[in-house]
């Protein structure tokens, strides 16, 4: 017989019991629908993740302070104080580096007129603008003078400038309260939206962070330096000549652990979508245990079919059918359904998949290869537990099939 | 021309519980082209193990059997399979139809097996169909047909690949007077005016009264082979 008239007979077979064919296919459905959300919504994840560590320049090396040992105790990262802004300056002296910026933060309560808002005040150095490629809106950024003379200027991201200045008049000019202390706003940011980790990066007052080290925290030191390397195939040597320079600043001998540490955004971006990736085989592979409960469910339904079609068989057999051709209908019968439920999945895996999109506004994209996959999977599924109950189909006798009552 | 079929010393033993059965004890009997032949005898006297047996559906424990001058005793599965679908038609007390498959599918049935083309099939089957008088039911399925025209439908079916012999196990076991008269014309037309050789079981001598040779078995064995002298004269 033909495949395309094996095919044939298996689907008469499946039309001929509709309701439970649908009812079979539902497990492979659910299964499928599951790995194509699941992973749409990882990889659109992922996707934007990706974007956004892109869109913070991807030359840029992040040093932050390291953990240090105190009487034995080793705090965590950041735990040392140990970064100041004449590493920076050390730092910006390196071959291959084309800008530095410490960066100071503190979380404080800032005031405008009536309204006030909580929110991250960041001290950096005018060249951070260009290091994060992030344009103004408004207004102008503060210079060398204004960082020699610790001035009392902010410039505001744009969730701020909503927060303080709803009704909407610019903002530039404006005096605003941090931590007690009188700011002229001179500029204003353009938006930036969410980072990879889900942050706002607008909500957040920019100030030199002479002024944010003098007069907010009191500290010598700061939380990290922004190191922008000329061009990307410098990275990694800009980021081992920095650690040596480092190390010698800070006095660290070999045996000692360092009391820094340094990451370039690429690496973070890498262990990002790593993180994605496995999140993503971990869901897909909760589906594929659903795909595997639907094809034991196939399993079963194929089962009773074959017991109950005992005499169809043995009559099939009696006017000519061989075992093999008894076996392939079988077969075909449950690549069928297992097939067709894995297309039905795709498609209310896409359509589940776009209302996610539309009414949470999450990223998703459907990775064709993921469909192709799940389909084949599907396939599968239905070869491998479609092939007991066909085989046994098969070995019948068509003078038992046909006594069977 | 060779007998349709022809068997010596044809036994068939079941193993049952440690035990044996013997089913047939000894089975010689020859069918020339074109006989029409009645098995009768009490149940259990080994008819249906018999009819198995030529028709390809078992095989014998010993003895030979030569179909259409072959023999075939001793072939495998498929290639029984392969003259059953070429060379045989059956007939069952039940009929076996497929359910919730119109008549006219169920009549081509063979024929896919065969591999006949498909627009040749759907010719035979409705030609056979008009043969036995049940054209008209061709979209009807198994549930919405009666028992006779049930029958009908699956003699249709035993004609489509032009067999040379129909074997029928108690085909009017399941009907009505009116409706085993009627199977039963159509059975002795098909052999009178097609020549095709026919083999049926039955109890109800009426029934074997439309053949023309009565075969009787009793324990395995045939205890009497004789022309119908009723009808032959
Ligand atoms: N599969 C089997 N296993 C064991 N014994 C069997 C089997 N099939 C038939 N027999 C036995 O073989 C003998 C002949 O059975 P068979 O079915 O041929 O009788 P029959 O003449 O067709 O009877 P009936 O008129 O009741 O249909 C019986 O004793 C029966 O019990
Ligand atoms: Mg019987």
């Amino acid at each position: 017989m033909t495949l395309a008239a094996t095919l044939r007979l298996a689907l008469q077979a499946l039309v001929r019991n509709k309701i439970r064919s649908l009812l079979t296919m539902l497990g492979i459905v659910i299964g499928v629908a599951a790995v194509i959300v699941t992973v749409a919504i990882g990889a659109g994840a992922r996707a934007s993740v990706q974007n956004s560590i892109n869109s913070l320049g991807s030359n840029l090396i992040v040093v932050q302070p390291g953990s240090v040992t105190q009487s034995g105790a080793r705090s965590g990262f950041g735990g040392a104080s140990t970064l100041t802004p004449d590493d920076g300056l050390a730092i910006a002296k390196l071959p291959g580096v084309a800008s530095v910026s410490p960066q100071v933060t503190i979380r404080t309560q800032v005031v405008a007129g009536e309204n006030n808002w909580q929110t991250t005040v960041t001290g950096v150095a005018p060249t951070y603008t260009f290091i994060r490629s992030w344009p103004l809106a408004a207004g102008r950024f503060f210079g060398e003078s204004d960082l020699a003379g610790s001035a009392k200027v902010a410039v505001l991201g744009a969730t701020v400038v909503q927060q303080l200045f709803p009704d909407g008049q610019s903002p530039v000019g404006a005096t605003i309260m941090v931590k007690g202390a009188p700011f002229t706003v001179i500029g204003t940011l353009a938006p930036l939206g969410q980072s990879g980790m889900g942050q706002d990066q607008d909500d957040t007052v920019i100030v030199p962070y002479t002024s944010a080290m003098e007069r907010l925290t009191g500290l010598t030191t700061v939380n990290a330096l922004l190191v922008s390397a000329a061009n990307s195939s410098e990275i990694d040597a800009v980021q081992q000549s920095l650690t040596a320079l480092l190390e010698q600043r800070h006095r660290i001998t070999p045996s000692q652990p360092d009391d820094f540490q340094v990451r370039n955004l690429q690496s973070i971006a890498q262990a990002a979508s790593q993180t994605g990736a496995v999140m993503e085989f971990l869901l897909a592979g909760v589906a594929a245990v659903s795909l595997i409960v639907g094809g034991i469910g196939i399993m079963n339904i194929m089962m009773v079919s074959v017991t109950e079609r005992t005499r169809e068989i043995g009559l099939r057999m009696a006017v000519g059918a061989h075992a093999k051709t008894i076996l392939s209908q079988f077969l075909t019968e449950s690549i069928a359904l297992s097939t067709i439920g894995g297309l039905a999945g795709v498609c209310i895996g896409a359509l589940a998949t776009i209302l996610v999109a539309s009414i949470a506004h999450w990223p998703t994209t459907i990775p064709a290869q993921w469909v192709v996959a799940s389909v084949l999977f599907a396939s599968m599924v239905g070869i491998f537990f479609g092939y007991y109950p066909a085989q046994k189909a098969s070995r019948l006798n068509p003078i038992d099939a046909l006594r069977f009552e | 021309m060779s007998a349709v079929v022809e068997v010596r010393g044809l036994r068939k033993i079941y193993p049952l519980d440690g035990n044996e059965v013997i089913a047939l004890a000894g089975i010689d009997v020859a069918l020339a082209p074109g006989e029409f032949v009645a098995v009768m005898g009490p149940s259990g006297s080994g008819k249906s193990t018999f009819m198995q047996i030529v028709g390809l559906l078992d095989s014998p424990s010993a003895g030979t059997y030569r179909f259409e001058g072959n023999d075939v005793s001793t072939l495998h599965g498929d290639e029984r399979a392969d003259i059953r679908s070429r060379r045989l038609g059956f007939v069952f007390q039940s009929y076996n139809l497929l359910s919730r498959t119109s008549a006219l599918e169920n009549v081509e049935l063979p024929m896919v097996y065969a591999g006949v083309p498909e627009s040749r099939r759907r010719q035979i089957a409705v030609e056979k169909m008009e043969l036995v008088g049940v054209a008209h039911l061709q979209k009807h399925n198994p549930n919405q047909m009666s028992g006779g025209q049930q029958q009908r439908v699956a003699i249709a079916r035993s004609l489509v690949n032009d067999p040379g012999l129909i074997l029928a196990d108690e085909p009017t076991g399941a009907l009505d007077t009116k409706s085993s008269a009627d199977v039963m014309q159509i059975l002795q037309r098909l052999n009178r005016e097609q020549g095709i050789t026919i083999m049926l079981v039955t109890h109800e001598p009426e029934v074997a009264a439309y053949a023309r040779r009565v075969v009787t078995f009793r324990d395995g064995r045939i205890v009497s082979d004789a022309q119908n002298v009723d009808r032959a004269a």
